[in-house]
């Protein structure tokens, strides 16, 4: 049912119902008896749980992790985001908190916390931080955080079936690029948006990061991944911002995922998540791969 | 591919990786269910991008947990090494080129009996916890382990497909999905089936008890 961007627009509109609404139904037609809207909405409610949790648990305090390569970003940005008058950050104390949230689910990833993969464990900052951040914005209720997951749900449905999420297939735009883009439409979603407008949002995600590699030090998802969680949550935000003004994405998000697809395809190995190419190329990331690999 | 909520949106589970975690703990735990019980080694040969970053990932802890039995979100996986020394398992981790044909995220798992025999699993992580196991004991396969699962081989005949097919409906069951692989030498075909619940014991009797199946498993995580 969700193959394409133009089916979903149509759908909604001709049915009167948003994304999460077809989500949904699909999920619970295609358990055939097995799950009911109330046992998807227990799951929902316990991944916000363990977003909530990640994306807040290091907020004032710092990890520690074996070559210090991504510990106290999140303590480090939160403590900004809370200046005022001359010292408050440019981006504004919203967008640094975003970005401290998205460090935060990233440190405890990297410890071997708990953690939702959304869509997967190297990208798993995004969502939280961009559903608790327009959470304390716009104080939402629950229902709504649950229908923003379904509508990201949605995104990553259409990315499943065009392409990957694995950085080892597709890069880091298959990782932080989906994350970015599922988020974008949840938050738009959560905001009152059009199908339309989510999808938009989704798709300028996308398009901002295209080509983007996975190089992590050493194989280690700290370093860039950390910065790439902090990115991609402003990436979201503003891809939603965006799309709810009225911007286009020519390109609709079906195409624009088969794209991504053959980009990734045509990323050399080294910077599909071998820890061989790019930042994990240079003399620095060599040397700490070499430490880390005793050799 | 076309996945459920629950497998974009999760595993819920422990980092750092969902496919060199998460998805590595997944093959491992079915591989266990695959395999004879009784082990007393296993080998993880590793391939790929698995080969490059295990260490970096916890892919071997993972590995290790999931034959422990544990599931993706069990922090028990950090002790991996530990538990399965005080379980007495022995287990190894080595490299290995299975070829461009495997996706670069594969394990092959081997597991070593005391009567000198072995059985081996392989399984590739496919992106975001998902997996699939590709090969038992050298016969191609592909399910993700997520339906209860019929592993069946035989001679090349007709009607097969149906016998079983017929027996499942007769009883209620709904398949999911339906696959088979014919070795172009032996003229052996797999047969591997998906349904939608668990299969009763005297159904499985039926249809695994026929003396046409070489091979005949269920596994069921």
């Amino acid at each position: 049912m969700l193959n394409t961007e133009k089916e979903i627009i149509e759908i909604c509109q001709a049915e009167n119902k948003t994304i999460a609404d077809l989500v949904m139904e699909e999920e619970i037609a295609a358990a055939r008896g097995k799950k009911t809207e109330e046992t998807i909405r227990k799951y929902l409610k316990e991944t916000l749980n363990v977003m909530e949790n990640s994306a807040r648990a290091n907020l004032n305090r710092v990890t520690d992790s074996k070559f210090s390569m991504i510990d106290g970003f999140a303590k480090a940005a939160n403590e900004a985001s809370q200046r005022e008058g001359g010292d408050e950050p440019m981006a504004g104390s919203f967008i640094m908190k975003a970005m401290a949230m998205a460090f935060s689910t990233s440190e405890v990833n990297c410890a071997m916390g708990k953690i939702v993969a959304a869509p997967t464990a190297g990208s798993s900052g995004i969502l939280p931080a961009a559903i608790m951040a327009a959470k304390d914005k716009y104080r939402l209720d629950e229902k709504t955080l649950e229908d923003g997951l379904l509508t990201a749900i949605a995104i990553g449905k259409i990315i499943a079936k065009y392409s990957t999420f694995a950085g080892a297939e597709g890069g880091c735009q298959a990782e932080c690029g989906s994350a970015a883009a599922m988020a974008a439409a949840a938050i738009t979603a959560m905001r009152g948006g059009s199908a339309s407008e989510a999808l938009t949002a989704a798709s300028i995600s996308f398009v901002n990061v295209m080509g983007l590699v996975c190089d992590p030090i050493a194989g280690l998802v700290q370093y860039p991944c950390t910065f790439r969680n902090a990115s991609g949550v402003v990436n979201a935000i503003t891809s939603a911002d965006l799309a709810m003004a009225g911007v286009k994405s020519i390109v609709p998000l079906d195409e624009v995922v088969q794209a991504m697809k053959e980009v990734g395809d045509a990323l050399e190995p080294e910077f599909r998540e071998t820890g061989l190419g790019g930042l994990a190329g240079t003399a620095t990331g060599n040397r700490i791969r070499k430490e880390f690999l005793g050799e | 591919m076309e996945l459920s909520a629950f497998e974009i949106l999760g595993p819920i589970m422990v980092g750092p990786s969902s496919s060199h975690t998460a998805g590595a703990c997944r093959i491992a735990k079915v591989a266990k269910s695959i395999a004879k019980e009784n082990f007393t080694r296993v080998e993880f040969q590793l391939h790929g991008s698995f080969a490059y970053t295990y260490k970096g990932h916890g892919t071997d802890r993972a590995l290790l947990g999931g034959i422990l039995g544990f599931a993706t979100d069990d922090s028990r996986i950090q002790d991996a090494f530990k538990l399965a020394d005080e379980d007495g398992l022995h287990y190894e981790f080595t490299k290995i080129d299975l070829g461009d044909k495997f996706h670069p995220n594969t394990v092959k798992i081997i597991f070593y009996y005391g009567d000198g025999s072995k059985e081996y699993v392989i399984g590739s992580s496919i992106g975001g916890g998902t997996m699939v196991i590709v090969n038992i004991n050298g016969m191609d396969v592909r399910f993700r382990g997520i339906h209860p699962t019929l592993l069946l081989q035989y001679q090349e005949q007709k009607g097969v497909v149906a016998y079983v097919a017929g027996i499942l409906s007769g009883n209620g069951y709904n398949i999911e999905s339906i696959n088979t692989v014919k070795d172009p030498l032996s003229d052996i075909v797999t047969l591997t089936i998906e349904v939608g619940n668990s299969i009763s014991d005297y159904v499985k009797g039926a249809i695994m008890g026929a003396q046409m199946f070489v091979t005949a498993k269920y596994v069921e995580i």
